[in-house]
């Protein structure tokens, strides 16, 4: 087990301002989320939809994803099968390697984080750029995101200020003034999309009937990433895909609503071809456990996920300890069940963050039920060897003495309980 | 409407007061309601840490203490809970628990079942109320500040026919207090300040009192509001709505 969520969240409470600006930076996320779920009528029924959406394809993936396969190749795309987060790399170097790529522009991909790709690529000569601001930024600071959807949160704007001077992305010294450090790293960005020889986007959802890849971003760093340069590579979980344009409406009108409070990221792009004089675009479908996971009938259902991180963002724990007091590189509620299902000896250490409040499930849009899968993997600590053993002693005291009336009357005597209240008035 | 009374281990241990309240309230209200003899404990506390296995006896024994009655009233939304969601499964397989249907928290029995809507006693103070989460999530005693649904809550309803009281809320109003069971004892640094951050709310209401449906979460409250020095009482809802009767 690599860390214990308890601890971490125990030194992340030191810093009691920080740690005060973390629980209302993220609580202010939250709040702009329920004004937009409150501006909506049908907000709860939205959320009915995308879940049993999300039931229908992850039951029937097999057949959604063969159809969006001979779309997307009748659109001139080439699709990749990876099974497993190694082969996909090997496929992106390989593709990489066709085009005589030395340096990969990337929007924002959670899946090549899962799967490690940067530092693969960069072990093998390949220059790797993000290009979404605060991923860029964690990038250059040689971290990993704190957060799925805000991933370099927990840095202010001295923090960026003192990086980018460092790096020689901003140059008037003391300069920490956001707008302006924005555009620095955008001049410098602009440099980078001009000279990349590929693009790398991830996918918030993938359309079977139509073969489309849709990509939602703030800051149309994907839509550089894919019109600048000759190769557009796509890397997408298998779970991503949708049936249809009708489906995708449902969730592209609780995507940003849940994860920013907007009603729709700034852009929307839809990639179904590589433009003219383009290299054709590749799509790789990633699997890495993801099909094994719809196999298990306590957790599939994390399979749901969109990744809008309204989860973390509402939960207690999680703006109170932090991204990086997880073990797993996803943080928060869906972090911990997502960890669970990736290896559990390894990311036990992170069921304890849950008071049981059941305020992630009730914000998920995709309903995932997200605070009775913990409770449940809190189920199998003991099965794995991962168990707290001062919480199991407790338990079997308890379990002793509540098990016998008698003793556990000798043992509460002390405490003038209630059934001898109850005696007297009675009387 | 034969009625028994569950009073969760904690309660009686630690808070026999509540036990006493719903007592009194429930014979005001005229319902005919027993208390049955050597009653323990649910078996939440070691199923919510992850040991289902040592629930399931008291899972057992529940179900045999309280057969034959209409209804199993608490005054406690986690215990109510945890026998209405986690019973039926707790039990050996084929057995249909009769107990996780007939057993409810007792602002929903008032509120719900009983339909009270007499004037009651009097509390003439300023209550801040805590909307425990298991009320507000799992029970439905209240809307979830999560959702868009008409806003509810059956709490406040039932302390308006309290004369003289006057009912707030905090900022954040349905946020966990951060108890949780063992979470308080595992994740002790951030049950601490979440406890706080909860307290601290209240207090800005200017309430003279704190009530909620569940003494844990105000017991965890209370113990942070000891070591704070913080000038402020805790009732639990049943004691307010017994309160002169």
């Amino acid at each position: 087990m690599k860390q214990l969520h308890k601890d971490k969240a125990r030194e992340f409470l030191r810093n009691k301002d920080y740690a005060r600006w973390h629980d209302e930076t993220f609580w202010s996320v939250r709040s702009k989320r329920d004004a937009m779920a409150s501006s909506l009528p049908e907000w709860e029924t939205l959320r009915e939809k995308a879940s049993a959406i999300k039931r229908h394809t992850l039951t029937h993936l097999d057949e959604y994803l063969e159809q969006f396969t001979a779309n997307a190749e009748k659109n001139g795309a080439i699709v990749h099968w990876a099974a497993d987060a190694a082969e996909f790399n090997d496929i992106v170097l390989g593709i990489l390697h066709e085009h005589g790529v030395h340096k990969l522009v990337k929007s924002k991909s959670m899946l090549t984080e899962e799967c490690e790709m940067n530092p693969f690529l960069e072990s093998k000569g390949i220059e790797v750029v993000e290009t979404d601001l605060g991923e860029r930024i964690i990038q250059l600071k040689g971290q990993k995101p704190s957060h799925i959807v805000m991933p370099a949160i927990h840095l202010n704007h001295d923090d960026v200020g003192e990086l980018f001077e460092e790096k020689g992305i901003s140059n008037r010294k003391g300069d920490h003034d956001p707008t302006y450090l924005t555009q620095q790293a955008r001049i410098s960005l602009r440099g980078e999309f001009l000279s990349a020889d590929a693009g790398m986007t991830g996918a918030n959802f993938a359309v079977a009937s139509t073969g489309d890849v849709v990509v939602c971003t703030n800051e149309g760093n994907a839509d550089m990433a894919t019109s600048c340069p000759k190769l557009h590579i796509v890397a997408m979980g298998l779970e991503k895909i949708v049936p249809d344009y009708d489906s995708l409406a449902v969730f592209h009108r609780l995507l940003a609503r849940c994860g920013t409070g907007q009603c729709s990221t700034t852009y929307t792009s839809h990639f179904r071809t590589a433009r003219p004089g383009a290299s054709p675009m590749h799509i790789i479908l990633v699997d890495n456990g993801r099909s094994s996971w719809i196999g298990n009938p306590d957790h599939w259902e994390s399979l749901k996920c969109i990744r809008c991180g309204a989860c973390m963002n509402t939960c207690p724990v999680y703006r109170r300890s932090g991204g990086y007091s997880y073990s797993y590189f996803i943080p928060g509620p869906i972090g911990i069940n997502l960890g669970m299902l990736r290896d559990p000896r390894e990311h036990a250490g992170n069921v304890s963050a849950c008071t049981q409040c059941m305020s992630c499930q009730t914000a998920c849009p995709v309903k995932v039920d997200l605070g009775e899968q913990i409770y449940r993997w809190r189920q199998e600590l003991g099965n794995i060897g991962k168990a707290n053993p001062f919480k199991l002693a407790l338990s079997d005291g308890m379990s002793l003495v509540f098990g016998h009336p008698g003793l556990y009357k000798a043992v509460t005597a002390p405490f003038r309980p209630f059934h001898t209240v109850f005696k007297h008035l009675e009387k | 409407m034969k009625t028994a009374l569950f009073i969760p281990c904690y309660v009686d241990a630690l808070c026999p007061e509540v036990g006493v309240a719903s007592w009194k309230l429930l014979r005001h209200l005229g319902v005919d309601v027993e208390y049955p003899e050597k009653q323990t404990c649910c078996g939440q506390p070691m199923a919510v840490a992850g040991f289902e296995a040592k629930a399931k006896p008291l899972a057992m024994t529940f179900e045999e203490k309280f057969r034959g009655y209409d209804y199993v009233v608490a005054p406690s939304v986690s215990c109510a809970a945890f026998v209405r969601e986690h019973y039926q499964h707790l039990l050996p397989p084929g057995h249909e628990c009769e107990a996780a249907g007939r057993t409810m928290d007792i602002v929903t029995f008032l509120h719900d079942i009983l339909k009270i809507d007499k004037p009651l006693g009097k509390f003439p103070y300023r209550v801040s109320l805590h909307n425990s989460c298991h009320g507000v999530r799992v029970l439905g005693l209240s809307s979830p500040s999560e959702q868009n649904i008409k806003p509810f809550n059956k709490m406040a309803d039932l302390l308006s026919l309290v004369e003289g009281i006057e009912v707030v809320e905090p900022e954040r109003k349905d946020e966990c207090c951060g108890f949780g069971g063992m979470f308080t004892i595992e994740e002790s640094a951030v049950s601490k300040r979440m406890g706080t951050d909860k307290l601290t709310r209240h207090i800005q209401t200017g309430a003279q009192y704190i009530t909620g449906p569940d003494a844990s979460c105000l017991m965890h409250l209370k113990r942070i509001a000891h070591g704070m020095g913080a000038d402020i009482q805790f009732k639990h809802i049943v004691e307010i709505l017994a309160a002169g009767l």
